[in-house]
């Protein structure tokens, strides 16, 4: 159940690998990746800058990480974000989770994403053919993360 | 008073021109809210501040509202709306 902050890319492969190695009862992993993407459109992404705050980063991502290890059973989670200026392909996030079962693995995996796009200290900052400028939150995000409470008892009926 | 650290991150931290400062707490800022709405009353760049503004909070490096008080607060941060993932 470990997390890191850091600006040097990670290798996926050798992540999800360190998520069952030397282990009999991991029958399911789920993995999330996030990329730097350039929007298309007329402005365009040149690069990004992700911000952060020292401290309460790493303690947001561990929260996050001890309360899906709450709902489901885990185990075995891994997530990793960058911080720093990364180029449109670059990876942003790893999160991984290791289970018995698919359905543990594939729901705590979205439900750390979703919480930590609300509630990990992260600013994004996006360069473009006009400048830069700060990347404004999302209202989905919000109401994805929102899900989680609303429609729990649904979630758990669907496992 | 009690002096608390206070941290401005990302576009806020741009718009107030200072990334932190020390300050000692006046009589009767014992909450996030009264601190934002003290800083707010500088006036100029710290309008940024204003309660229509989309800013959030965080007291020890814990997510704070505008009723979380700064008893026992050493570091206070104010930032816009998080980004990451």
């Amino acid at each position: 159940m470990t997390v890191s902050v850091q600006e040097a890319d990670f290798d996926v492969g050798a992540e999800l690998a360190a998520l069952s190695a030397g282990r009999r009862d991991v029958g399911a992993l789920a993995s999330f990746v996030g990329l730097v993407r350039d929007d298309g459109g007329a402005d365009g992404v040149s690069a990004m800058t992700l911000e952060h705050y020292p401290g309460m980063t790493e303690a947001a991502l561990q929260e996050i990480v001890d309360e899906a290890a709450q709902r489901w059973t885990l185990l075995a989670v891994r997530v990793i974000h960058r911080h720093g200026r990364l180029l449109p392909g670059e990876r942003i996030v790893f999160v991984g989770v290791a289970a018995a079962h698919r359905g543990e693995s594939f729901a705590a995996c979205e439900f750390i994403m979703d919480y930590l796009k609300t509630r990990a200290p992260f600013w994004k900052y996006e360069e473009g053919a006009q400048g830069g400028r700060w990347v404004d939150a999302r209202d989905s995000d919000g109401s994805a993360a929102a899900r989680w409470e609303q429609g729990w008892d649904e979630v758990e009926g669907r496992r | 008073m009690a002096e608390v650290k206070i941290l401005y991150f990302a576009g806020l931290r741009e718009a107030l021109g200072c990334p932190g400062e020390r300050l000692a707490l006046p009589a009767g800022v014992d909450t996030v809210g009264a601190l934002r709405t003290h800083l707010a009353a500088r006036g100029e760049r710290w309008a940024a501040l204003d309660a229509g503004r989309n800013v959030r909070a965080a007291v020890n490096q814990r997510m704070a509202a505008a009723d979380t008080p700064l008893d026992g607060a050493d570091e206070v941060a104010f930032f816009p709306p998080v980004t990451g993932g």
